[in-house]
């Protein structure tokens, strides 16, 4: 018992209060900043330093946060053009707004009329998910495991994952759908009762990312169902899917639990 | 063959002018030595898979992707039904399932999607009641064709990355491979101040995956005590990564002949002052775990794999080593700065799942002052590092091959390029493709319930193997 109390000591308080006001170190590569005064040579090089075609270089010079990888690498090449911010708000809920624009310094935010109404009504004091791992490669499996962990705590949200389809409301997808994994995936989604949702987590399942060309990944199961919400992230960050699925819901996360 | 000494690292066939050719790998712990067979064939070849079970994966995938039969092979299952695989008119639904006729037997088939947050894989038991007769795993649902993207996806950077999502548990240690390979092949040599800052990044790796599984395992005998202790304490090193290069995992640190994100004195100082912040909060932690008698009366003797069936699978990594299988490349193979550090690696005998427990607890000591070590080597190389440098040319008609202890175990990458210097072949053998029969073993004779913790203990990758 004595042991116990030492070590619940030491361990204190571990869940961060308020995950509205959590600033992730300079470091952590999130929403982009790319600068309106990239000339055309520049855009051509950063075009093709990109293995993942996320950079468009018209109409307007841009960023695909879904095809991206957050290698940083386009920022090695041009430093004072792009920037990586810490922010790590990126959800969104149409997939045109996963395109980050020169010029732009905005946030990103889920567009709320994007958002089919029972989802709010239904969900919002509880969202029950099933993950499902496609190809996925493990980390964004550990990120989404973290969001559940003591220092995250989604659950006082409400969000957790579930052991069976038959018990969830939606699925959270992650890799870039393997064509061994298709019909597992679909088999999944039809035993979910409606309404439900499709969350896409990090790039390998909003795009395909580096696998999109590859014949060993079949994504004809998204061609026929619309996501409900886009978490881009290699792997997405634990903040940016609780702040994305909270955003789906209607939840406020400021505040949270107060302490004592 | 029979030399415990020796095992097989790496072995497959790739096309080449029409025929195949045959690649064998034999690592010599004793020697220190790699010796590396080859040779041209078309027809069938005798299978070594009777003599040494060690080699019933890499025969089954030679025969899966070049229809060339080994002959008398025990075992001839399809391995993971990937893309480019000769019996295509065969899927994922066609596994033939070993199974056993009896009235008083029946079969749990789980998966491939899970319970939790969890990689997709089959588990196929064949019970008596709840005692698990057999277990049979069903892999390849994971396949993603990396192998045949290194050979011919743009290079360079693309490479890389695709290296780091080979299993997004161990990027450093495939990503550090990886580098490796291409800096062999480009016939440079890596820096002191390089060698140290992936060893570093590669300890710490170990450090976070083997606090997150002594979480798991907590969990899953329902110690929720340990289990959110370790968490936050992996939370810590993980964040440390992340304050280091911006991942939590580590992506985008390794890059080929350099780095974006050096290893300075700075950070030296917040990586030692972090781990000795979890330390202090893990000791008392792993004092108590291995002492509460409802934690150990479920470790103790559950899921045991003896040192002969470890021998006869061709285990590597973590799991040999807690089954008295001294395999460790940080000792056997070194490279810098392993080299100069005398490393032995810890062995303990009793390959279940308190061995396995246990070997976590004592090798992430060992990690922490590993990494103190080097920490303090840093301030003495004040030598500028270099960036990152994808466009160097590879040296034509070569061979390279570069193990890495991960966190699981032996990681092993071999490229091959052709006249042009373009790579041809490019192989990985991630040390989950040696050890999913140890898992298979280990839950035999033991209560289904007890197959989690079982699963933890090994935590072998899908992706890794599927690739």
């Amino acid at each position: 018992m004595i042991k116990e109390i030492n070590i619940l000591g030491k361990h204190g308080w571990q869940y961060i209060p308020d995950l509205e006001d959590v600033t992730l170190p300079e470091t952590f590569r999130g929403r982009p900043v790319i600068s309106d005064a990239i000339t055309n040579e520049e855009a051509v090089r950063l075009k093709e330093c990109c293995p993942v075609y996320a950079i468009e270089t018209s109409p307007v010079f841009s960023i695909h946060l879904g095809k991206c990888l957050f290698c940083g690498e386009c920022s090695h090449v041009c430093p004072d053009r792009i920037r990586f911010t810490n922010d790590f708000r990126m959800a969104v809920t149409r997939e045109e707004h996963l395109v980050i624009k020169a010029g732009s310094a905005e946030p990103v935010y889920p567009d709320v009329l994007a958002i089919r109404p029972e989802i709010r009504r239904l969900f919002r004091h509880s969202l029950k998910l099933r993950q499902v791992s496609a190809g996925g490669d493990n980390s964004t499996e550990m990120e989404l495991n973290a969001a559940g962990n003591v220092n995250f705590d989604m659950g006082r949200f409400g969000i957790s994952f579930v052991a069976a389809p038959r018990h969830a409301d939606g699925i959270v997808l992650t890799g870039p759908v393997t064509a061994n994994m298709a019909h597992a995936l679909r088999m999944t989604w039809e035993a979910i009762a409606e309404p439900k949702i499709l969350v896409l987590a990090g790039t390998d399942a909003i795009s395909g990312g580096l696998f999109l060309k590859n014949t060993a990944i079949d994504r004809s199961f998204l061609s026929s169902i619309k996501p409900d919400l886009y978490l881009p992230g290699n792997p997405v960050h634990p903040l940016t899917v609780i702040h994305g699925l909270t955003a789906l819901m209607g939840v406020r996360i400021r505040g949270g639990i107060p302490r004592k | 063959m029979a030399d415990e000494n020796m095992h097989c690292v790496s072995y497959f066939a790739f096309p080449d002018d029409g025929e195949y050719r045959f690649i064998c790998i034999l690592a010599d712990d004793q020697t220190h030595q790699l010796c590396l067979m080859g040779h041209r064939d078309q027809g069938p070849f005798l299978s070594l898979t009777a003599d040494n079970p060690a080699f019933h994966v890499f025969e089954r995938e030679i025969y899966e992707r070049t229809g060339i039969l080994p002959e008398e092979h025990p075992w001839l299952k399809p391995l993971r039904f990937s893309v480019d695989r000769q019996n295509s008119h065969k899927g994922m639904d066609h596994y033939p399932f070993f199974n056993i006729a009896g009235d008083e037997l029946h079969e749990v088939g789980v998966g491939p999607v899970h319970a939790g947050i969890i990689e997709p894989g089959h588990f196929r038991f064949i019970c008596h009641g709840e005692k698990v007769l057999h277990l049979e795993i069903q892999l390849g649902y994971q396949h993603r064709g990396i192998e045949r993207m290194m050979e011919s996806s743009r290079g360079g950077l693309s490479h890389a990355l695709l290296a780091e999502s080979i299993a997004g548990d161990s990027v450093i240690g495939h990503a550090s491979t990886h580098a490796a390979v291409i800096e062999t092949l480009s016939g440079s040599r890596l820096s002191a101040s390089l060698s140290i800052e992936r060893a570093v990044a590669l300890e710490l790796e170990r450090i976070a995956m083997h606090t997150g599984d002594s979480a798991a395992l907590c969990a899953d005998v329902a110690y929720q005590l340990g289990q959110v202790v370790y968490e936050s304490l992996r939370t810590i090193i993980i964040n440390t990564t992340q304050r280091w290069c911006g991942n939590r995992f580590g992506k985008g640190l390794v890059r080929p002949h350099g780095t974006w994100f050096p290893l300075n004195e700075d950070l030296g100082r917040i990586i030692c002052n972090n781990l000795d912040a979890v330390m202090e909060r893990l000791l008392p932690m792993v004092d108590r775990l291995f002492t509460l008698p409802s934690v150990v009366s479920r470790f103790d003797g559950t899921g045991a794999v003896s040192r002969s069936q470890m021998l006869a699978v061709g285990a590597v990594g973590m799991a040999a080593r807690s089954a008295g299988l001294k395999r460790d490349i940080r000792w056997s193979h070194p490279s810098m700065p392993w080299k100069e550090t005398a490393f032995q690696p810890v062995v303990l005998e009793t390959g279940d799942v308190m061995a396995r427990a246990m070997l976590r607890k004592i090798e992430t000591e060992q990690s922490v002052s590993l990494i103190r070590h080097w920490i303090d080597q840093i301030k003495e190389q004040a030598g500028a590092i270099e960036q990152p440098d994808y466009q160097r040319t590879l040296l034509p008609d070569a061979l390279a091959v570069q193990l890495t202890e991960g966190w699981r175990g032996e990681i092993c990458h071999v490229a091959i390029t052709d006249k042009h210097g373009k790579i041809m072949c490019y192989k990985i053998i991630d040390p989950s493709f040696h050890n999913w029969m140890a898992l298979a073993l280990a839950v035999r004779m033991q209560e289904i319930s007890d197959f989690p913790v079982c699963n933890k203990s090994f935590n072998l990758s899908y992706c890794g193997h599927d690739l």
